[in-house]
């Protein structure tokens, strides 16, 4: 895989922005196929077998949000979503029907190609990531396994839920997670609503893992849709 | 002065009256003295000729009474059919008001003006039906007969033994453009009767016969004659007074006509009137009303108000006075008002009772030296009398005034017994004292007795006591006792002298009574006034000022009533606001839009559309009519008594005078908001045009350069102007975001989603996102431990946080240190950004949460202002509030704080 470049599907309506993502994204390497509407972009994510999908939420033909859950019926593949500034409840939708991540228009090209590196990592380490490996990313360091943190290599001790939320986050590093998601994996689904619960483990987190809680490093709020950790 | 000159006024009043005329259909009457003179036919003769001239003659009806000639005039005309009305059981037909003002011809032609409506229809009198179609602006011919003159119907029944009850008020007469006489001399008309040319109908024949007499028919002609000329007459005055033709002038008089309850009343009304109209003066009716006559019973009293009536018909202004003395009111008002003549009644003091007590005719012939008095003589016996409005109404069932009457009948059977009472308590006082003391001081206490019962009820009790006191002085203490006889002269004079005493007291007493009644009256009135407009001016809307008078009207008039304003469209509506426990329900809404297009009142109790249940009046302010007041009277005299018809009509000025107020005050401030937003335009216009265009510029130059670039760019340039259009696009990006927030805010859109969040979660996003940006400074954040969690929409507060951030970084030196901290008070969050800047200009710390509002106007540096417009509007509608000053120790500090609404859901505690 390291030495194929790596295929993305463009699922837009907007011709300038189309354009802009072709040439954008073929300048660094990328493999671009095109489509104007939802049922064309599902068309093509089946036939050209892409490491990524890039999705736009306002689409001609169906709602963005059905075309990721139709993709998600067959494909884990990495989707980022591209939204208008105001359609921020379609934006969490699409994130729990099973979107990776988000870019709000407009964006710059930089933006777009760090998400979408950090998408790829994610997809392309899934199969050959190792079972017993430890998580890092700056100084902080998480071994799933034996169930331990340490910052600085220090350890940390966490109570079972801030683990927990933890864990949930080092799962799935780098994507956004919306509130309900990890609401669900950490509490379960019967508390999927309680998110002044998520807010309060969050920041008891921050207090014990981030050097200046009010300016995180790791732990990161995506404002109004949910949480990330950075990698 | 050139006497030549009219008086600009004058001509004022002149050019209205045109004005008016103009717009109002001309009336022609075709006038005779007697039926079969030929006035119908005469009337159809003048429609042809119309006809003839191509103007729009409709026949709205004409009584042909089967005479043949008649019924030919009618062919070629067009004839509009009746109208017919079902009463007991028989139709009748009448004239078609309505199909009339909606076909609106030039000229209808109605015959018999005096004619009285069929029950039901909208006024009870044709003459009324005649005036609404004048008023919309279609001619009319009518006929009439001299007899049904309202100033002459005493006159005439005087001469033909025979009186006419369809009456044509004398102004209805006067306002006539034109007058047609049509003469035929008695003899041809008697020769006309004989032939059977005239209808006569069958019961009515002999007394019509009678009515035909020859010298009737003289007597008649010769005051039809009459009526005539002095109508030419005062046309031709008029003409003169517009024509500045001013030689002949008379001098202005005033009459007063003075009516008291004496049957004399309606005579000597119509009396002044013709005096009036003879002299060309101005006449005032006048009732003066002393204690004496303020004991009359109801019956009398209303008689007068029926006069009073009938003179304001007849044109007249009324007035009643109330004092002690009737010649001392009258000579005072005399004076006050310039009169030059009285008119009244002869005495009715006759011999030794006029010369012992005096009259008032007596006493203005000696005082009122400028006055000429006439009297009018009483009327013969056995004139017929016509039941008034009021007696009628009595006679039915109405329950308020029989209530009001036997509750008064109470009080004064309860003052009969209670002096019965205190002369039994004086006898016994009396007979301790007897044989101690002198027969003198008896007496006293029995007059004391006296006193006391005259004050508290009034005369007649106080009668009862005197008379039963001088019987018990007679009986038990005079020689000889227990008998009425009398032994000395001396205890005669006692007697006498103690009998004359307590009448005079009595008299005495209950005149400063009633005084004192009326003065209460007064000024419970004034009271009444002054606490509804008191109310009124502090009424801040309709719906106040409509609550405030519909309470004080049911408190004064005791009426249930409403007010009833129009629709846009002007349609008469009922209130939209619950009524009060005295407002008027289910008013009937045709008879307020008839008031409210015609400006009059209109049902119960008045001459249009009598059958309502309630009384409908016009609320007018300036000629305008804004609405409608509507009220059933308890009972009709405590609204139509000159004194209470004149405080309603106060009362509905000031009412409508309230709404006139607060209606301006509303136009003025909708006017203001209009002004303030199309300000608010221009600077959005102005703001966007710059801040857009500005950018725009870089973005189009720059990246024109690039697409034609022939190769002579290097790749420094290359780049630099591609990060101009880059940094450009930014700016735009962010003034079209601010702008949509502040609309969607603006709008009302924004839903908030308030969920429970830690402030330094909120504070920790937004320094995220302003990393880059704040690169390069110092930025300290103090957050107090123990902060509770904030119940907002936590991207709306980021935005607040965003841009006083951005603003502190717009408008500070680069490298200058920033300071977030929050303090927390039981009832709220504050959260402060303080910068070590210039700070904010003197005065300027509130405007700088305008919209559009920038610190330096076009500056480079500047957004399009409107980034703390929306920290505002997104504090407030989080219920909070923010403000901006400046540090004492330099540089600026804002602050926002949101409440503490309620607090966090519980958390389960982790084991």
């Amino acid at each position: 895989m390291a030495n194929q470049k790596p295929v993305v599907v463009v699922i837009e309506d907007d011709p300038p922005i189309r354009r802009f993502l072709r040439t954008g994204l073929s300048t660094h390497d990328f493999v671009v196929f095109e489509a104007d509407n939802g049922r064309q972009g599902i068309v093509e994510a089946g036939v050209r077998k892409p490491d990524l999908v890039i999705l736009d939420l306002g689409l001609p033909d169906m709602d963005g949000v059905e075309v990721v859950k139709l993709i998600r019926e067959w494909s884990a593949m990495p989707i980022i979503i591209l939204s208008a500034r105001s359609s921020e409840q379609s934006k969490i939708e699409a994130l729990d029907a099973g979107a990776d991540d988000y870019l709000t228009k407009p964006f710059g090209l930089g933006e777009l190609l760090a998400r979408t590196r950090v998408a790829l990592r994610r997809w392309l380490r899934v199969p050959e990531q190792d079972p017993s490996g430890i998580f890092t990313t700056g100084n902080l360091q998480v071994d799933l396994l034996n169930r331990w943190v340490q910052i600085d290599g220090k350890e940390v001790h966490l109570t079972p839920i801030q683990y927990r939320l933890l864990s949930v986050l080092v799962q799935n590093a780098g994507k956004v997670l919306t509130h309900r998601q990890i609401l669900k994996d950490v509490w379960g689904p019967s508390h999927a609503e309680s998110s002044h619960y998520l807010r309060i483990y969050m920041s008891q987190l921050r207090q014990k893992l981030e050097e200046d809680p009010t300016q995180p490093k790791y732990l990161l709020t995506e404002s109004g849709v949910g949480y990330r950790l950075r990698v | 002065m050139n006497p030549e000159r009219p008086d600009p006024d004058e001509l004022l009043a002149k050019i209205e009256q045109e004005q008016a005329k103009a717009k109002r259909g001309r009336l022609k009457i075709f006038f005779g003295f007697a039926a079969g003179v030929g006035k119908t036919y005469a009337m159809l003769l003048a429609a042809r000729e119309r006809r003839a001239e191509n103007i729009d003659v409709i026949v709205g009806l004409i009584e042909t009474h089967g005479r043949k000639e008649t019924a030919e005039l009618l062919t070629g005309l067009d004839v509009l059919p009746r109208k017919s009305i079902e009463y007991r059981g028989t139709t009748l037909s009448e004239f078609d008001l309505d199909a009339t003002l909606k076909r609106k011809p030039s000229i209808v032609l109605v015959d018999e003006m005096a004619h009285t409506n069929a029950p039901g229809s909208r006024h009870p009198k044709r003459w009324q039906d005649i005036d609404e179609l004048l008023e919309a602006g279609i001619g009319v011919y009518t006929t009439l007969n001299v007899q049904h003159l309202e100033s002459l119907n005493d006159d005439i029944g005087q001469i033909a033994g025979i009186r006419v009850w369809e009456t044509v008020p004398d102004t209805v007469f006067e306002a006539a453009d034109e007058v047609e006489l049509v003469d035929l001399p008695p003899d041809e008309l008697l020769v006309r009767l004989k032939e059977g040319k005239v209808y006569l109908p069958q019961q009515a024949e002999d007394a019509i016969r009678h009515f035909f007499r020859k010298g009737n028919l003289i007597a008649l002609r010769e005051l039809a004659l009459r009526q005539t000329a002095s109508q030419v007459d005062s046309q031709m005055l008029d003409y003169r007074e517009g024509h500045a033709i001013r030689e002949i002038w008379p001098v202005s008089e005033r009459i007063l006509v003075c009516v008291g309850p004496s049957e004399l009343g309606e005579r000597l009304v119509r009396a002044g009137k013709r005096f009036a109209v003879g002299l060309r003066g101005e006449w005032i009716v006048a009732y003066i009303e002393t204690p004496e006559l303020q004991r009359l019973p109801a019956e009398k009293r209303d008689g007068i108000l029926r006069v009073l009536r009938l003179a304001e018909q007849l044109g007249a202004e009324t007035v009643t006075l109330s004092a002690n003395q009737m010649s001392e009111a009258i000579i005072d008002f005399c004076n006050d008002r310039n009169i030059t003549k009285i008119v009244m009644g002869k005495p009715s003091r006759r011999g030794w009772k006029r010369w012992l007590l005096g009259s008032v005719v007596d006493t203005l012939i000696s005082e009122a030296h400028n006055i000429n008095l006439y009297l009018l003589g009483s009327p013969q016996p056995g004139t017929v009398r016509h039941e008034s409005e009021l007696t009628r109404y009595r006679r039915g069932s109405e329950p308020g005034l029989k209530e009001i009457l036997s509750k008064r009948k109470k009080g004064y059977f309860w003052g009969y017994v209670w002096s019965i009472g205190v002369t039994i308590i004086c006898l016994l006082l009396t007979s301790l004292m007897f044989g101690h003391f002198e027969l003198a001081n008896l007496v006293m206490v029995f007059l004391l007795g006296v006193v006391f019962i005259a004050t508290r009820y009034g005369r007649g009790p106080s009668i009862v006591a005197s008379v039963l006191g001088v019987a018990m002085v007679d009986y038990f203490f005079v020689d000889p006792q227990y008998s009425f006889s009398v032994s000395h002269t001396q205890y005669l004079v006692t007697l006498i002298a103690m009998m004359t005493v307590a009448m005079l007291i009595s008299n005495l007493m209950a005149n400063v009574k009633s005084q004192a009644k009326v003065a209460s009256h007064r000024e419970r009135r004034a009271t009444v006034l002054y606490a509804m407009s008191k109310e009124l001016t502090m009424s801040q809307s309709e719906d106040e000022i409509m609550r405030t008078a519909v309470r004080h009207i049911h408190s004064e008039f005791g009426s249930q009533n409403v007010i009833l304003l129009p629709d846009q469209t002007g349609r008469v509506v009922h209130p939209q606001d619950r009524g009060l426990p005295q407002s008027l329900y289910g008013s009937d809404l045709s008879v307020a839009q008839w008031v409210m297009d015609h400006n009059e009142m209109a049902g119960h109790g008045t001459n249009t559309l009598a059958g309502a249940d309630a009384l409908y009046l016009p609320l007018s302010s300036h000629e305008k009519v804004l609405g409608v007041l509507a009220l059933v009277p308890v009972n009709l005299r405590r609204v139509f008594l000159p004194e209470q018809q004149k405080l309603l009509d106060t009362f509905i000025r000031q009412i409508a005078q309230a709404i006139t107020r607060v209606r301006l005050a509303e136009q003025a401030r909708i006017t203001q908001l209009q002004m303030e937003t199309e300000q608010l335009r221009n600077s959005l216009l102005s703001s966007i045009s710059h801040d857009l265009r500005t950018p725009l510029a870089t973005i189009v130059g720059s990246s024109s350069a690039l697409a034609e670039n022939d190769g002579s760019l290097t790749q420094e340039d290359q780049i630099e102007l591609s990060s101009a259009i880059y940094g450009e696009a930014q700016r735009m990006s962010n003034l079209v975001n601010n702008i949509l927030d502040m609309a969607r805010l603006d709008a009302g859109a924004v839903e908030l989603n308030k969920q429970w969040h830690p402030l330094e979660e909120i504070i920790g996003t937004v320094l995220t996102g302003l990393q880059k940006r704040l690169e390069g400074r110092e930025v300290t954040v103090n957050i107090p431990p123990g902060i509770p969690m904030l119940y907002a929409d936590s991207v709306l507060i980021e935005q607040v946080l965003i841009n006083l951030l951005e603003n502190a970084l717009r408008y500070t030196p680069e490298g200058s240190p920033l300071q977030i901290s929050v303090e927390i008070t039981p009832f709220a969050v504050e959260v402060f950004v303080a910068d070590r800047g210039p700070g904010i200009p003197k005065g300027m710390e509130t405007k700088l949460f305008e919209k559009f509002y920038r610190v330096r106007q076009e500056a480079a540096q500047s957004g399009v202002g409107l980034g703390l417009a929306i920290c505002r509007a997104i504090v407030e509608v989080h219920g909070g509030t923010i403000q901006a000053q400046n540090r004492a120790s330099g540089g600026a500090i804002f602050s926002f704080m949101i409440p503490v609404e309620k607090q966090p859901p519980p958390m389960e505690q982790e084991g």
